[in-house]
């Protein structure tokens, strides 16, 4: 796929992936808010600018893999699967309806693109390190991209994984850390800290770099330093910010398991709107600037 | 039964005299995975730290970039099992099944069974017969455990062959697989010749009176069984039911149809195993009195093989008893 290296447009990318969220949540009635928002932007990196991929040939063996371990922030990456042409946008709002291909946790069975089934935290590590050593093994270059929650770092098959890349010096396993610091029953620092992060991977033998999640520079950086990174396993950790671009979601753990209702959908794509008209330093292409009563709801 | 023998290529002396050689079924698993290391390149082998006792030392040492050790840690084991399915390859994720599938079940259903990926989950050290070492490490439960999940294939073979054939037969079945096996030498009652196919029983003796379904090496006992009962004019055919799922259906009900009556034997717990499957099955579509010999809802203790086969009730004597119980109602 053709990168995109202008990142005023990959925000605006990251902003209409944000709107579909949105949009396909409030038609869900159901699903997660918080992480898939706060990821937008990295999504929209690795999609448009750092992946080998092809969204026509979606079994293409020359792809980059991409293991999405926190399954429950699907509606980002399928928001940007559809975006970036693996399927229709108007699919996303079948979103966890019945017989609908975009499950509420995805099923790579159901949809051609996902590489993995997820959901129960904890597994993706372990399955991006099967395939990296089997890359590895018949000698090709691809990378595995594995996204992770820091929630699933309760989890002790991520740090059976962790001890795994290292030991067989998986350098061209990537792990992008969606540091969120919010999990279901609240902050992670309460609700079992994972503090000192960085130095723990680093005691692990892992290569870290942080970076600062919804900041479009700082993320092409550091996934086009990842495309070329070597030897030990590489771990990103992004700092992001939970319900990025809606106001009353940012940094609300409450706003991690639950879906906007109509109103409070419609309230996000006027904040969304209004991102966007900063962005294009014009009013929204698509509501023709109604910030106050935006109906992109309906007519999306 | 000669004939039987002849016909099914069995072990020639399996009906004359029952001291037969035995040679622990898990040797039958590695010797299984030496065969397919020279014919398979794709074929890959995880270990999690029983590298000797699960018999995958030689692979390990003849094919060292195939063999991936992954240290105490079966949740690992599953889901890196899965990636490299991911990638074509044919995983067998090794460990005792008490741990794998004990530990792991989550990470097979999600990752390996809904994912539907080519990955085949090994249980050695299954059953009582595990002997001295206790409960914690003589599974009980597995069969049940993988019988319940969608897309998984459950192998339980009866004898070293069976189970060097069964790896073959795992490796060339593409899909998620289970097979368990255990520790002890048990007896060869098939040979290189016998054949086997997944999901088709074996009749191992003819007979009228009662059906005696066995899987695993207690098929020898109810060989034995059926020979004890001979001498009180029952006639009693014996069906080695490897594969548990899919079951044999049709050979289970033509055996129904034929004997009125059922005996399972396994060593295993009684719910949701081998019984489980044939009750449930008969149950529907022709229900006639059943008997499940296996470990009812009970864990086991320390002692010798042959104490805890004798105790748990699954010698041919205590196996000969239930039959006579049942046909006898």
């Amino acid at each position: 796929m053709k990168k995109i290296t202008n990142i005023t447009q990959l925000e605006l990318i990251a902003n209409n992936i944000r709107r579909d969220i949105i949009t396909s949540l409030v038609c869900a009635g159901s699903g997660h808010s918080g992480g898939p928002l706060g990821m937008a932007d990295i999504f929209t990196a690795l999609y448009f600018n750092v992946l080998t991929h092809n969204p026509q040939k979606p079994k293409w063996e020359g792809r980059d893999r991409l293991v999405l371990s926190n399954g429950h922030i699907c509606p980002v990456l399928y928001a940007t699967m559809a975006q970036a042409g693996y399927f229709s946008r108007a699919e996303l709002k079948t979103l966890r309806k019945l017989g609908s291909r975009l499950q509420g946790h995805p099923h790579r069975e159901a949809l051609p693109g996902l590489e993995t089934t997820s959901g129960p935290l904890g597994s993706g590590l372990s399955q991006a390190c099967g395939m990296a050593y089997a890359l590895k093994m018949d000698g090709q270059a691809n990378k595995v991209f594995c996204l992770m929650s820091d929630g699933e770092h309760n989890e002790g098959n991520t740090w059976e994984a962790v001890l795994f890349a290292a030991k067989y010096k998986l350098g061209n396993v990537v792990a992008v850390l969606d540091r969120n610091y919010i999990q279901i029953d609240g902050r992670t620092e309460d609700i079992m800290p994972l503090e000192p992060l960085a130095a723990k991977y680093r005691a692990f033998n892992w290569d870290v770099v942080t970076i600062k999640g919804n900041d479009m520079r700082e993320v092409l950086r550091a996934l086009n330093g990842a495309k070329k990174h070597t030897g030990k396993p590489l771990m990103i950790i992004a700092h992001t910010i939970p319900g990025r671009g809606v106001s009353f979601m940012e940094n609300d753990y409450t706003w991690h398991g639950k879906p906007p209702t109509k109103e409070q959908g419609e309230i996000a794509l006027a904040e969304l709107c209004k991102i966007e008209s900063k962005l294009q330093g014009k009013r929204c292409l698509l509501c023709r600037s109604i910030h106050e009563k935006c109906v992109c709801v309906e007519s999306r | 039964m000669t004939e039987l023998s002849k016909l099914k290529k069995l072990n020639k002396a399996l009906y004359l005299d029952f001291s037969l050689e035995k040679v622990p079924t898990r040797n039958g698993y590695g010797d299984g995975l030496l065969d397919l290391g020279k014919k398979n390149k794709e074929v890959m082998v995880l270990c999690a730290d029983l590298t000797e006792s699960t018999r995958v030392e030689k692979f390990a040492q003849m094919y060292p970039k195939r063999f991936v050790e992954i240290g105490v840690a079966e949740q690992n084991l599953v889901t890196v099992a899965s990636g490299l399915a991911a990638m074509g390859k044919i995983p067998f994720a090794s460990s005792y099944a008490c741990f794998c599938p004990g530990r792991c079940w989550e990470q097979i259903r999600t990752t390996i069974c809904y994912n539907n990926v080519n990955v085949k989950i090994i249980g050695a050290h299954a059953g009582i017969s595990v002997g001295p070492d206790g409960a914690t490490h003589q599974m009980l439960e597995d069969i049940a455990l993988m019988r319940a999940l969608p897309n998984m294939m459950v192998i339980v073979p009866c004898d070293y062959w069976q189970t060097r054939k069964a790896t073959m037969a795992l490796a060339a079945y593409k899909g998620p697989g289970y097979m368990r096996f255990a520790r002890e030498k048990t007896p060869q009652m098939t040979t290189v010749k016998t054949h086997f196919e997944i999901g088709k029983a074996q009749l191992l003796k003819e007979g009228v009176d009662v059906c005696i379904i066995g899987a695993g090496p207690v098929v020898f006992e109810c060989l034995k069984a059926a020979q004890l009962l001979e001498e009180k004019n029952i006639n009693a055919m014996v069906i080695n039911c490897h594969t548990i799922k899919p079951l044999d259906e049709k050979m289970i009900l033509n055996a129904a149809r034929k004997c009125k009556r059922v005996v399972t034997v396994e060593e295993a717990q009684i719910a949701g195993g081998l019984g489980g499957a044939v009750a449930e099955f008969l149950s529907e579509v022709y229900p006639v009195p059943i008997k499940r010999v296996g470990v009812r809802d009970h864990y086991g203790e320390s002692g010798s093989p042959e104490e805890l086969l004798e105790k748990f009730g699954f010698s041919a004597k205590h196996i000969t008893q239930e039959v006579l119980q049942l046909v006898r109602r």
